[in-house]
C-alpha cells in the first residue's frame, strides 16, 4: 500500500482527487486523437472530388438506434453512481449491469453493420470514406470494448472494494463513469458526421 | 479498513507538519527483488529506469550515425573493422548499400528523439526529481508510472528487433514521409508499431506529471515558488499529452495504408516503378505532414525545456544569487507551451500550401522566438555579479546557454519563409538542429547527471575526468556542426547518400565531410572518461558528507541520500521561493525553501 494523498479525500485547494484530474486528462489527450481524425476527415472530404452522402452508402436507422442504446448506457452510468452515493448497492449492481449490456448490444449492432458492408464487398481500402468510416467507428468501438472491461470488472471482482473503502470505490464508479459519457460523446459526434452529413 | 483509515489519518497530519512518513528505509515490509528493482512503482527506481534505457539508446543511437559519418566522409569506401560484421544485405564487402544509409539515418533520428533524449529529459531527470523537488512522497499513480515505463522498454525493443527483418529497419527518415513511407519494407510498419508504444508511454507519463505536479505539492509550495525545473517539466507534460495524440491517429492512419491497403496519404493516379498502384486513392499527402509535424514542433519544445530547467538549476547553484527573472522565465516557459502548437506548419514552407498560410506561420514562429530569447536572456543575466562556481555541472551548464544561442538564433532565417527556400533540408537545418540538442540538451543532461550523482548515489564524480570530458566535448561539438552550417549555406542537401560528390555545388564544401566526421569519432572516443568515471564513481567516488553537498535550496537536497520509499523523513513545509541565495542578512549564502521565516 503506497502512502499516497488524495486517492480518497480531495485536495483543498484543487478541489480534486488525484483520479479525477487524471481522468480530465486523460480525455483531454482522447480530445486530440479522436480530434486528429476529425481533421484527417475534413481535410480527406475538402479534398476530394467526390464524397459520398453517409446516409447512401450506411443505414441511419441502425445508426440512430446505437446512439439511442449509447445515450441509454450513459444515464444507467450516472444511476449507478448515484446508488452508490445512496448506499443502495443493489440498485448500483442493477444499473451498472444495465450500462454493460448496452454497450454489448451496441457492439452487437455494430458487427452485423461491418457484416453487412463486408458482405456488399465494402472494405475500408474501397474508397476514402469508408477508410475514415472504419477507422473512427472502430477506434469508438475499441474505447467501448476498453468501457466494458472496467464495468465488468467494477461490477465482478472489482465491487469487493465496496465493503473495505466504500469512499474509494464511488471515486472508482465516478472515474469510470466519466470515461463512459465521453465514450458516448464521442458517437453523438460520429453519428451526425459519418451518417447524416 | 482499519489500516486505510490510519493512513488517511497519518496523511492529515502530515499537513500540520508534526508527523513522520511511515515508510523510512527501515521499513521491514520490503518489496522483493523483483517488486523493487524489475516492477518498481517506486519513482525513484523507475527514473533511474529511464535513465538506463535512455543511456543505451542515446549510445546506439550514437553508434549509428558514427557509422554514417564514414559513408559520408569516404563515400563507397569499405568500412574499416566492423563492415564485416554488417552482413551482405546492408554492407556487401564492408560497403554500405543506400538502402542502409537510409535505415541507419532513419533509426537514427528516431532513436535519439524518442528513446534517447525523451525517456532521459523526461522520464529519469523528471521521474526522479519532480516529486522531490515538490515535497511529494512518489508520483500521483506509481503504477501507471511502472506501465509507462514498460511501454517504452517494449517499444524500444520493437525499434531494435526491426533491424533484423527483411528490408531492414525503417528507412523513410524520422518524419516518415508518405507517400514514400506508405510503400516502403516492413520495417515501416515496426516503426508504427513501435512508435504507438512510445506514445502511449508519453501520455500516461504526461497525466502522471500533471497530476503529480498540481495534487502533490508540498504545504506552501505555490505556483510561483516551484523550481523551474518543475514548470518546464509541467509545461513539457502539456506538450506530450496534447501533440502526441495527433501522431498516433496519423500512425494508425499510415498502419492502415500499409496492411488494410486504405489511401488516407495516397493521392490518385500514383506511379510507383513504372506501375501505377493499385489503390483507391483520394488520399492527402499533406495530411501526414500536418498531422505529423503538430507533433513535430511541440516535440522540439520536449527536448529543450526540460533541458533549460536542468541548467536553470545548477546555474542558480553556482551563481549564489537568485536568478534574474524568474517569473517573467515561467510566464514565457508557458508562453512557449501554448505557441508551440500554432507553429509547426514552418517546416512545410516549401509544399505549396500558399502564401498567407506561409505568412501566419512564420508570424507565429517569429513570435515563439522571443520567449525563449528571453529565458535564455534571464540566465545570462543571473551570471552578473555572482560569485560563480566553475564546477563539472556548471561547465557543462554554462556551455550550454551560447550552444542554445548559436541553435536558436540559427533557427530563425529557417522559419521566414523566404530563406526556407534556400535552406530547407540542407545541412543548414541538420546543424540548427543538433546545435539545439547536442550541445544544447545533451549537455544539460551531462550537467544534470554531474549535479544531481551526489543525491542519488552518495558519492560526487571525479573533477579531473569530468574536465577530460568536458573541454573536448564542447570544442568537438562545435568542429562538427559548425561545418554543416557551411555546407548547407552552400545548398548541401541533407539525405545524400555520398555526402553530395555527384553535385557541383558541393565540391567547394565536400572535404568539411571528413573533418566532422574525423570529430565525430573523436567525440565518441571523449565520451569514454565519462562512462568510466559513471561507473567509478558509483563505487569509488568520493563520498559526500552532507545531504546538500551543493548547498543548494531546492526541497531535493532536504531528503536522506540517497531518498528513501516515501522520499522525506518528514514532510516539508515550504516558506520561501526556489533561489534564495546570498539573502542579505541571513546565516548562510543560502536559505532552503523549507527554512522557517524568523
Amino acid at each position: 500500500m503506497e502512502i499516497m494523498p488524495y486517492i480518497v479525500e480531495e485536495r483543498k485547494d484543487t478541489g480534486l482527487f488525484n483520479a479525477k484530474l487524471g481522468i480530465w486528462l486523460f480525455l483531454s489527450s482522447e480530445v486530440m486523437l479522436f480530434g486528429a481524425l476529425f481533421s484527417a476527415y475534413v481535410l480527406l472530404r475538402t479534398g476530394a472530388a467526390h464524397w459520398p452522402h453517409g446516409s447512401s452508402i450506411l443505414n441511419v436507422p441502425i445508426g440512430a438506434f446505437n446512439t439511442v442504446v449509447l445515450i441509454a448506457s450513459s444515464v444507467s452510468m450516472v444511476f449507478a453512481w448515484a446508488a452508490l452515493k445512496e448506499n443502495k448497492f443493489g440498485k448500483f449492481k442493477l444499473n451498472l449491469g444495465i450500462t454493460i449490456l448496452l454497450a454489448l448490444t451496441f457492439l452487437v449492432v455494430k458487427s452485423f453493420e461491418y457484416g453487412t458492408k463486408f458482405e456488399h464487398h465494402m472494405y475500408p481500402r474501397t474508397s476514402t470514406f469508408l477508410a475514415i468510416y472504419f477507422t473512427l467507428t472502430a477506434l469508438h468501438a475499441l474505447h467501448v470494448i476498453g468501457g466494458i472491461i472496467v464495468n465488468s470488472y467494477f461490477w465482478g471482482p472489482g465491487a469487493k472494494m465496496w465493503q473495505a473503502d466504500p469512499a474509494r470505490f464511488t471515486n472508482r464508479i465516478e472515474i469510470a463513469g466519466i470515461y463512459w459519457h465521453f465514450v458516448d460523446l464521442v458517437w453523438i459526434f460520429l453519428f451526425p458526421v459519418l451518417y447524416l452529413l | 479498513m482499519v489500516k486505510q483509515k490510519k493512513l488517511v489519518l497519518l496523511f492529515q497530519n502530515r499537513h500540520q507538519g508534526n508527523s513522520y512518513m511511515p515508510h523510512s528505509r527501515e521499513d521491514p515490509h520490503q518489496p522483493g527483488f523483483w517488486r523493487k528493482y524489475i516492477f518498481a512503482t517506486d519513482h525513484k527506481i523507475i527514473g533511474l529506469q529511464y535513465g538506463i534505457t535512455g543511456f543505451f539508446f542515446l549510445l546506439f543511437g550514437f553508434c549509428l550515425m558514427l557509422l554514417m559519418r564514414w559513408q559520408l566522409a569516404y563515400p563507397g569506401e569499405p568500412i574499416p573493422w566492423i563492415g564485416k560484421f554488417l552482413g551482405e544485405s546492408r554492407a556487401p564487402g564492408g560497403i554500405m548499400l543506400p538502402e542502409f544509409y537510409n535505415e541507419l539515418g532513419a533509426m537514427h533520428g528516431t532513436i535519439m528523439v524518442f528513446l534517447g533524449v525523451v525517456p532521459l529529459v523526461f522520464g529519469a531527470f523528471g521521474n526522479y526529481f519532480v516529486p522531490l523537488q515538490i515535497g511529494a512522497p512518489d508520483m500521483a499513480f506509481p503504477k501507471l508510472n511502472m506501465t509507462s515505463y514498460w511501454l517504452l522498454f517494449t517499444g524500444g525493443l520493437i525499434m531494435l528487433a526491426s533491424f533484423f527483418l527483411p528490408g531492414g529497419a525503417a528507412s523513410s527518415g524520422w518524419t516518415a514521409y508518405s507517400p514514400l513511407a506508405d510503400i516502403a519494407p516492413v520495417g515501416q510498419t515496426f516503426w508504427l508499431i513501435g512508435m504507438v508504444f512510445l506514445v502511449n508511454s508519453s501520455l500516461l507519463g504526461a497525466i502522471n506529471f500533471i497530476a503529480t505536479v498540481i495534487q502533490l505539492r508540498a504545504p506552501g509550495m505555490t505556483f510561483m515558488r516551484l523550481p523551474f525545473f518543475v514548470w518546464a517539466q509541467l509545461v513539457t507534460a502539456f506538450l506530450l499529452l496534447l501533440a502526441f495524440p495527433p501522431l498516433e491517429a496519423a500512425g494508425v492512419m499510415q498502419l492502415l495504408d500499409r496492411v488494410a491497403h486504405t489511401s488516407f496519404f495516397l493521392p490518385s493516379g500514383l506511379v510507383v516503378s513504372g506501375e501505377p498502384l493499385n489503390v483507391s486513392g483520394g488520399g492527402s499527402v499533406l495530411l501526414w505532414q500536418h498531422l505529423f509535424w503538430f507533433l513535430g514542433h511541440p516535440e522540439v519544445y520536449v527536448l529543450i525545456l526540460p533541458a533549460m530547467g536542468i541548467v536553470t538549476e545548477i546555474i542558480a547553484n553556482n551563481i549564489r544569487k537568485p536568478i534574474w527573472g524568474y517569473k517573467s522565465m515561467v510566464y514565457s516557459v508557458v508562453f512557449v507551451g501554448f505557441m508551440s502548437f500554432i507553429v509547426w506548419a514552418h517546416h512545410m514552407y516549401l509544399t505549396g500550401m500558399g502564401t498567407a498560410i506561409n505568412a501566419f506561420f512564420q508570424t507565429t514562429t517569429m513570435i515563439i522566438s522571443i520567449p525563449s530569447v528571453i529565458i535564455l536572456t534571464c540566465l545570462f543575466l543571473s551570471l552578473w555579479g555572482g560569485s560563480i562556481r566553475f564546477n563539472i555541472p556548471m561547465l557543462f551548464a554554462l556551455s550550454f546557454l551560447p550552444m542554445f544561442g548559436i541553435g536558436g538564433l540559427t533557427g530563425l532565417p529557417l522559419g521566414l519563409s523566404a530563406p526556407d527556400i534556400h535552406l530547407h533540408d540542407t545541412y543548414y537545418v541538420i546543424a540548427h538542429f543538433h546545435y539545439v540538442v547536442a550541445p544544447g540538451t545533451i549537455f544539460a543532461i551531462f550537467a544534470g547527471i554531474y549535479y544531481w550523482f551526489p543525491k542519488v548515489t552518495g558519492r560526487k564524480m571525479n573533477e579531473i575526468l569530468g574536465h577530460i570530458h568536458f573541454w573536448p566535448s564542447l570544442v568537438l561539438m562545435n568542429c562538427i556542426f559548425m561545418p554543416m552550417f557551411v555546407q548547407g549555406l552552400a545548398g548541401v542537401s541533407r539525405r545524400l547518400y555520398d555526402g553530395g560528390q555527384q553535385y557541383a555545388h558541393a565540391q567547394a564544401v565536400l572535404p568539411l565531410n571528413e573533418m566532422s566526421s574525423i570529430c565525430v569519432w573523436l567525440l565518441g572516443l571523449f565520451q569514454l572518461p565519462f562512462i568510466f568515471n559513471l561507473i567509478w564513481s558509483l563505487f569509488k567516488g568520493k563520498k559526500v558528507t552532507s545531504d546538500n553537498p551543493w548547498e543548494a535550496t531546492t526541497l531535493e537536497w532536504a531528503t536522506p541520500t540517497p531518498p528513501g520509499h516515501g522520499n522525506f523523513i518528514k514532510v516539508p513545509t515550504v516558506y520561501r521561493g526556489p533561489y534564495e541565495y546570498s539573502v542579505p542578512g541571513a546565516a548562510k549564502d543560502f536559505t532552503p525553501q523549507n527554512q522557517e521565516r524568523i
